[in-house]
């Protein structure tokens, strides 16, 4: 532990980075501007490094990263498709980059319109009748959509206890679900993994405010039972909330708003390759139908109904479940989304999600003789397989997790869904070529031969990273989570 | 274009494979009656050419240019240009959350770093790896109190950020919980009224500083109050102006939030902003979001790892501290490699040309016929000004006819304050913008007091 690793290690009194010009007055005149008792006495300890070694130093830790430029990267649910440049491009023109987002509106017409195509993008491709661009990730779009489910069932009377979720999904749906201040029932469920409108029926009662469902689901199975369904939910006057963490695997073919479901959020940091960041920004819209939309968050963007025409951030909405974001939203990744939508068209979407789905099944196939696979039909965009078989060869997924990262691959989603025991959750993309899911398929049934062979030594992969598998326990009893 | 290498030959092999004649046989799983019978009606698609050509076009129906004079949150700061090469880096922008950590050693150290520079900040001994902006992290802050103190009311002074406000209404708005607003006295939260407003059912005050309007508040007593009741003391800063604050640990907080924009980020038309949230050590377990920390490999060399993740939602479902996933960890990154190249001098510097360039910016303005401070207490970051004609008037005319944005117009946010003027200079404003800024408002304003049908 004695090399300099953090930048604060390797800081020394005196060195300069960034110079930043003199102020016009002394600084213990400035400083009088601040009454003694309110003033900080050291000041605070940042880093004292050179520009240059700045760079050395993070252009060294970027280089310790796996990411989608590099390499594969089939992390179910997660949508890791190649992130365009030229989207990047066009969210950092000075124009939108240098926009102050409390001046007047009228000043930001042009930002003002790439949100408003946005959002009719997003309509078209959803079939909803509204969209807000307001939430930033896709946990804060389903909080949203529940605030929304509340206030509608309270301008009905009962805001209603109770949410329907299915055991496969994502653990943000429960956790947003107590956050609106409602109670997370949960739906098996059935042997072909998914939801049977049986199970439905027998869990909705008149407390129940709405069933959260994500379509194609965790296990990547289309939810064909959908019709039958949002009958059952809407007979019994609930609300049917989508997930649309998968929704890659839908563009062009199925519209959500126009097959039952009323509410529905889209992660543009999947479905339209806004790039991920190490874990943000992303951006979580929300699509509604057209009762619901006095519920969206203020302001929205509406168009002035005089002679030009001009758009407006509308504050005026008494319905409003109100604000959730300082301003409007993650605007920087909205032009990264138009761009990519505009860059594509309707019939490039459609391709999008028919190579998606032909990836994660030609994938499938590769792998379906050497690993256990729950459920064996057609997949959508992605499928789960269980490394059960391994597990008794002496192997966990974790293990077959840590050996791919060998092979310049990132692993999928292990342990996800759930109901899966040692899953993998692949999802390849459409952005892969035949090449690349076949080199990962052929290494993935090499790392099942090793287990045979070596189970042993797949407990101490990866041996070719930048560090070797890490102590977690350690991490979590020592807690050391800054430099002292 | 469609960055999609799957040829036709490609496509007919691996449908082949599968064992399926066609495409569409893939959508067998969806009933036929819900899928789309016609193609979405999209705008044609553009070559990457013309889309950059006709988004320029469209970037320049904003109005930019404009000298900024407006804050409220979020500032127009000099972004140095080592950052810029940084954070164009792939394997920073491309990455996904690092959930093997192996192979994401450069986001966890970064985050590591970034959570050490926010404890050194604000002297707490813990912070995440971030939230998605200032005002969702208060909201959290919020909630974690509610958590630790199993009580059901709040208190907010009127002078944190209306925004913040705002979003804490909304995120409470599904559990029953009682916000109470502590109004103003000259513009600081009035003690006298926490004092009378804390029950033993008051879970959390939460205290801005500087606060909206710029003003230094007196956290310390206020502090002393909930401390004494049993509930916490949650404060909201500024990360510049914390380089010359007394730090929130020292003032008596259990919670800090804040917005990290000001730390490298263009503004971008309010996002994407950037959370922070750091707690006192007893708290950690309650805190929302990721956490990196320092851990061995088997070798013994040192790396880093996500930490505690039985908070996480993940994990623990319902029960989970908060629904986060995805946060704002490039915008963290930035933040880190901002405070790197800055530096303890360079932040400091930044904060003393903020409060040197705002304090120009007033004396001058304030010194102009009808125009005045519009609050008599200390300030940094940002102030006041009372204007002779409607503020929200005074903004139009300065943007058409002298292209500055002169600030913000706080009858949005107060009513009652139409004639209040909230304005900010950073380092980036020069003597001459801040000289022009003066006698353009001097004749904005006599101009419409001379002839007011005009308006």
């Amino acid at each position: 532990m004695n090399k300099q690793i953090l930048i604060h290690e390797k800081s020394r009194a005196g060195r300069i980075g960034t110079p930043m010009p003199e102020p016009s007055r002394s600084e213990q005149e400035l400083l009088n501007f601040i009454p003694r008792k309110y003033r900080r006495d050291v000041d605070a300890p940042m880093p004292e490094v050179t520009e240059g070694e700045v760079m050395r130093h993070y252009i060294g830790l970027s280089v310790k990263n796996h990411h989608i430029d590099k390499g594969f990267y089939p992390l179910g649910s997660c949508t890791m498709k190649y992130n365009p440049k030229l989207n990047d491009r066009a969210a950092s023109l000075p124009g939108f980059a240098e926009q102050h987002p409390l001046a007047p509106c009228r000043t930001a017409a042009g930002s003002l319109q790439i949100m408003y195509e946005l959002e009719g993008y997003l309509k078209e491709i959803s079939g909803f009748d509204a969209v807000s661009l307001q939430p930033v990730a896709g946990a804060q779009g389903e909080f949203v959509g529940l605030l929304i489910i509340r206030a509608y069932h309270k301008d009905k009377g009962n805001p209603r206890r109770k949410i329907l979720i299915p055991d496969s999904a994502h653990g943000t749906n429960p956790a947003s679900v107590s956050l609106a201040g409602y109670k997370t029932v949960q739906i098996k469920s059935n042997d072909n993994g998914i939801i049977s409108p049986e199970a439905v029926a027998a869990a909705i009662d008149n407390e129940t405010a709405a069933l959260m469902l994500t379509n194609p689901n965790t296990l990547g199975l289309f939810e064909s039972n959908i019709v039958e369904v949002a009958r059952i939910v809407h007979d019994a006057g609930a609300l049917l909330y989508m997930d649309g963490a998968n929704l890659n695997a839908q563009l062009g073919i199925v519209q959500p708003g126009k097959i039952g479901f009323d509410i529905l959020h889209f992660n543009l940091h999947k479905t339209f390759s806004t790039p991920h960041g190490g874990g943000g920004p992303g951006a979580g819209a929300v699509g509604v139908v057209k009762r619901l939309e006095p519920y969206l968050p203020a302001p929205v963007l509406s168009k002035k109904t005089d002679e030009d025409n001009r758009l407006f951030l509308d504050y005026d909405r008494p319905k409003s479940i109100g604000r959730v974001h300082s301003f409007y939203g993650n605007f920087a990744n909205s032009i990264r989304a138009y761009a990519y939508i505009r860059t594509l068209g309707a019939k490039g979407l459609r391709e999008v999600s028919e190579n998606a789905i032909l990836n994660a099944n030609y994938l499938k196939e590769l792998l379906k003789e050497h690993f256990e696979m729950p459920y064996d039909s057609i997949c959508q965009h992605e499928f789960v397989l269980s490394c059960t078989r391994q597990k008794k060869q002496g192997a966990k997924a974790l293990d077959i997790a840590k050996r791919l990262l060998d092979f310049g691959f990132h692993a999928p989603t292990v342990y996800f869904p759930l109901i899966v025991p040692e899953a993998f959750m692949i999802e390849p993309t459409e952005t892969e070529s035949r090449e690349t899911l076949e080199a990962f398929a052929e290494t993935l049934i090499a790392i099942s031969a090793e287990v045979e062979s070596d189970a042993e030594k797949l407990h101490h992969a990866p041996f070719t990273t930048p560090v070797r598998r890490l102590d977690e326990v350690k991490a979590a009893r020592e807690l050391d989570i800054r430099y002292k | 274009m469609s960055y999609i290498p799957n040829t036709d030959d490609d496509r007919r092999i691996m449908l082949e494979k599968i064992g399926v004649k066609n495409i569409e046989e893939l959508q067998k799983p969806i009933p036929s009656a819900i899928q789309m019978k016609s193609p979405l009606d999209l705008p044609a698609p553009l070559s990457e050419m013309e889309l950059l050509r006709e988004m320029e076009e469209i970037s320049l129906k904003n109005k930019t240019e404009l000298a900024i004079f407006a804050g409220g949150g979020v500032y127009d700061h000099f972004i140095p240009s080592a950052l810029g090469t940084i954070l164009s880096r792939p394997e920073f922008v491309t990455a996904y959350t690092p959930y093997q950590a192996e192979v994401a050693q450069g986001t966890l150290q970064v985050i590591y770093e970034f959570q050490t520079n926010i404890c050194r900040l604000t002297g707490m001994d813990a912070a995440n790896a971030s939230m998605y902006d200032g005002a969702s992290a208060a909201a959290e802050a919020v909630h974690l109190a509610l958590a630790h103190t199993r009580r059901t009311k709040i208190l907010i002074s009127d002078t944190v950020s209306p925004l913040y406000r705002d979003v804490i209404k909304t995120y409470l708005s599904g559990l029953n919980i009682e916000i109470v607003v502590i109004p103003h006295n000259h513009g600081v939260t009035d003690l006298e009224q926490v004092r009378s407003a804390i029950d033993d059912n008051t879970a959390a005050l939460l205290m801005a500083q500087p606060n909206f309007f710029g003003l230094i508040e007196d956290i310390e007593p206020a502090a002393d109050l909930i401390h004494k009741s049993g509930g916490l003391s949650i404060e909201a800063v500024d990360p510049i102006a914390a380089a010359l604050l007394k730090t929130p640990a020292i003032c008596g907080a259990d919670i800090v939030v804040g917005e990290g924009q000001p730390l490298g980020i263009p503004l971008n038309f309010g996002g994407p902003l950037l959370g922070f949230f750091a707690v006192k050590k007893e708290l950690i377990r309650l805190m929302p979001g990721r956490l990196a920390a320092r851990t061995i490999d088997e070798e013994g060399k040192p790396g880093f790892v996500l930490t505690l993740q039985t908070r996480e939602q993940h994990i623990r479902r319902e029960k989970a501290t908060s629904n986060i996933c995805t946060n704002q960890a490039l915008c963290a990154t930035t933040a880190t490699v901002y405070l790197a190249l800055l530096g303890k001098e360079g932040l400091k510097k930044v904060a003393l040309l903020c409060l040197d360039k705002t304090h120009r910016a007033a004396e001058k303005i304030a010194s102009l016929p009808g125009f005045s401070a519009y609050f008599p207490g200390d300030f940094v970051r940002e102030t006041v000004i009372r204007t002779p004609i409607p503020a929200s008037q005074l903004i139009e005319t300065m943007i058409d006819r002298y292209g500055i944005l002169a600030g913000i117009d706080l009858g949005r946010f107060y009513p009652g304050m139409e004639h209040g003027l909230l304005v900010a200079a950073t380092e980036k404003r020069t003597d001459a913008e801040i000289a022009a800024f003066a006698r353009a408002m001097q004749e904005a304003a006599s101009e419409a007091t001379l002839s007011p049908a005009k308006r």
